[in-house]
């Protein structure tokens, strides 16, 4: 399923924790991304293992602990990032339906607690611990959604209240306050075993002021921390940004416009121009598609494009699934930049519509315009580029290549090209 | 005549659909109002009560979602007659597309769409029909593949019959509507019903692979 990324890279794979919709943590969809193997068993295991004494908990609380937050820097396309920094586009939508898995967590917690107690007898340490896990599980949580908010933060400064309150809504309020209740109360329940009031108040107020003194002696420490982090960060996002603006706008947009003053009265070239500038600004800012030969959806991009700027005439391409691209599928790309080829220089129409359907047993491409038309049966012999490079093309490689043509409406090609054995399972 | 409020954060590109609209519509399309961002929006609507919005996308304020949102819920908004929303976009990116599709916008168009084009597509959007560029095709192939041996729980909801998709893999090749009935041998009408369905599948089918497709896609 996700073995692309890992193949495209050097970098080992590291399990991360998934923050998308995260029931608890996130670790347990995380290690399943991570694992490849459903989410369904993981939670489940988690759960038996929490049941056989408590090897569930301690082993999840590591793991949130040490795995990273998911996509910390997983960086959309910069148009995206802008817009998103913007708040120009949608975001999250909380439904009711979220709250959902947290009202059954805790009936099963309390379940679990209930049949502890039936099984260990009224551990007098039971209910304290119980209660303050819950308590620490809420703030860690509240750390996540936090740490989440400062992502989206471009400010790059470290504000102490957004830190711990994140985007400060009424439910980081709700789980901060809800967290450090139930530490309190634990405190207390766990101060009240012996039964005296005053004892318990005493022994409360003890544990309080020991967290406060703490706080006092560390309290420096972790600000001058915070202020060396966020110069150091700020200056970072700064430099990254500057680098990448000049490096895209140098190497792209002056490159063109420098080429459209050189030729201001040749209105085609002008346009071809154009048009492949706003393809690739489009692609730089906002979907971030590749035009390389990695998979089959990215080398049609890329043959259409280098059309595209042979021609001047746009071709839009539409992809559906994709799988990586190898020597067995190299026939189809190739009979694809024919049908484009011709459909630009004989259709003598503005635009070619491409459209490719990978699946899991074949490729099936689509090269459509809307132009003159040709009688396919009429065809001479001499016109290599349709019976030689597209039909025979793919019958040579076990595929078909059929052409349908109306002369005054246009013409289609399809192309189907049966996958390679032993690429399959990569497509999605 | 149809009344339309352009929304985008784009003066000039607002400027030029308008033209554009002026040019090519004259008759049958008038623009009664701009805005440049999600409150602007919601009050031109209320106050020149469109038949169809022109909506981008990426919108200061929280997106064209926003405004669907909001004039949905606008006090004294007369819920029998709500515009229809047409997505206009430069951002080809998935999961706003798709996105705003579920949102409630009736369509999705690229900003490059010629002006008859645009025409005929809000006229199609007035009419209360949806309008699919091979784009958005593609995309709700995409979220829609391969997950039809999947038992779920709304199964109707959650899947495209074999005819939706045929008429969604001819608009991705290209098709236009007149041609995608002649293909299959059907009415226009009958290719119209067939996009409203899909369309309302995509709008309600609470498929949890659908929500979170678009963000997943990036990673595979």
């Amino acid at each position: 399923m996700t073995t692309a990324p890992a193949r495209a890279g050097h970098e080992p794979r590291r399990a991360t924790r998934d923050l998308h919709e995260p029931i608890i943590g996130g670790v347990a969809s995380g290690l399943a991304r991570h694992l490849a193997l459903p989410v369904l068993w993981i939670r489940v295991a988690f759960v038996v293992a929490a049941a056989l004494g408590g090897l569930g908990i301690a082993f999840y609380a590591g793991l949130w602990l040490l795995l990273p937050a998911g996509e910390q820097f997983e960086t959309a396309a910069p148009g995206l990032e802008s817009a998103s920094r913007g708040g120009r586009r949608p975001g999250r939508i909380r439904r009711l339906t979220d709250v959902g898995p947290i009202v059954v967590l805790a009936a099963l917690g309390i379940g679990v607690v209930f049949t502890l107690e039936a099984i260990v007898g009224r551990g007098a340490l039971l209910w304290p611990i119980a209660i303050g896990l819950v308590g620490i599980a809420l703030l860690w949580r509240q750390a996540d959604e936090a740490q989440r908010e400062r992502w989206l933060d471009t400010t790059g400064r470290i504000d102490p209240a957004r830190v711990i309150l994140g985007d400060r809504g009424w439910a980081s309020y709700a789980r901060l306050a809800a967290g450090l209740g139930l530490i309190g109360l634990a405190v207390l329940v766990f101060a009240l075993r012996s039964g005296s009031v005053s004892v318990a108040l005493d022994v409360t107020f003890a544990a309080f002021a020991g967290v406060i003194g703490i706080g006092f002696v560390v309290g420096p420490w972790i600000f001058r921390l915070a202020s060396e982090l966020t110069d150091e960060r700020a200056e970072r996002v700064r430099t990254q940004e500057r680098a990448d603006v000049a490096a895209h706008l140098h190497d792209s947009v002056l490159q063109t416009l420098a080429l459209i003053q050189k030729n201001p009265g040749d209105a085609a070239t002008v346009a071809r121009l154009a048009r492949a500038q706003e393809r690739d600004l489009r692609a730089w800012l906002y979907v971030g598609e590749s035009t390389d030969e990695r998979t089959v959806a990215s080398a049609l991009r890329g043959v259409s494009a280098e059309v595209e700027d042979a021609h001047g005439i746009p071709v839009d391409v539409v992809t559906v699934g994709d799988c990586d691209f190898g020597e067995g599928l190299r026939p189809v790309v190739a009979a694809t930049r024919e049908a484009v080829t011709n459909a630009a220089k004989h259709a003598g129409v503005p635009r070619v519509d491409v459209y490719a359907e990978i699946t899991a047993g074949a490729v099936d491409v689509f090269v459509r315009d809307r132009g003159r038309g040709f009688d396919p049966a009429v065809t001479p012999e001499d016109r290599y580029g349709v019976r030689h490079s597209i039909i025979d093309r793919m019958q040579r490689h076990g595929g078909v290549g059929e052409i349908r043509s109306t002369v005054g409406e246009g013409t289609e090609v399809h192309l189907h090209l049966p996958r390679p054995a032993d690429q399959e399972g990569n497509g999605e | 005549m149809i009344g339309v409020v352009i929304v985008d954060d784009h003066a000039m590109f607002r400027r030029g659909v308008r033209a554009e609209l002026e040019a090519a519509g004259a008759g049958v399309v008038k623009v009664l109002a701009e805005a440049a961002d999600v409150d602007e929006a919601v009050q031109a609507v209320a106050e020149h009560r469109p038949d169809v919005v022109l909506l981008d996308v990426h919108l200061p304020g929280g997106g064209g979602v926003e405004v669907m949102r909001k004039v949905a819920s606008y006090p004294g908004a007369p819920t029998s007659r709500l515009p229809q929303f047409l997505a206009l976009s430069v951002s080809d990116a998935a999961e706003d597309v798709i996105g705003t599709i579920r949102g409630g916008a009736r369509g999705y168009v690229t900003k490059t769409i010629s002006g008859p084009e645009l025409i005929s597509a809000i006229r199609r959007v007035a009419d209360g029909d949806a309008v699919f560029s091979p784009r958005l095709a593609g995309f709700v192939l995409d979220a829609f593949a391969g997950t039809i041996e999947v038992a779920a729980i709304d199964e109707d909801l959650d899947r495209l019959t074999e005819r939706e998709r045929e008429v969604m893999r001819l608009i991705a090749r290209g098709y236009a509507y007149k041609e995608v009935a002649k293909e299959l041998f059907i009415s226009i009408k009958t290719v119209e019903t067939h996009m409203s369905s899909v369309l309302r599948k995509l709008q309600l089918s609470s498929r949890h692979e659908l929500a979170r497709w678009a963000s997943d896609r990036r990673l595979l």
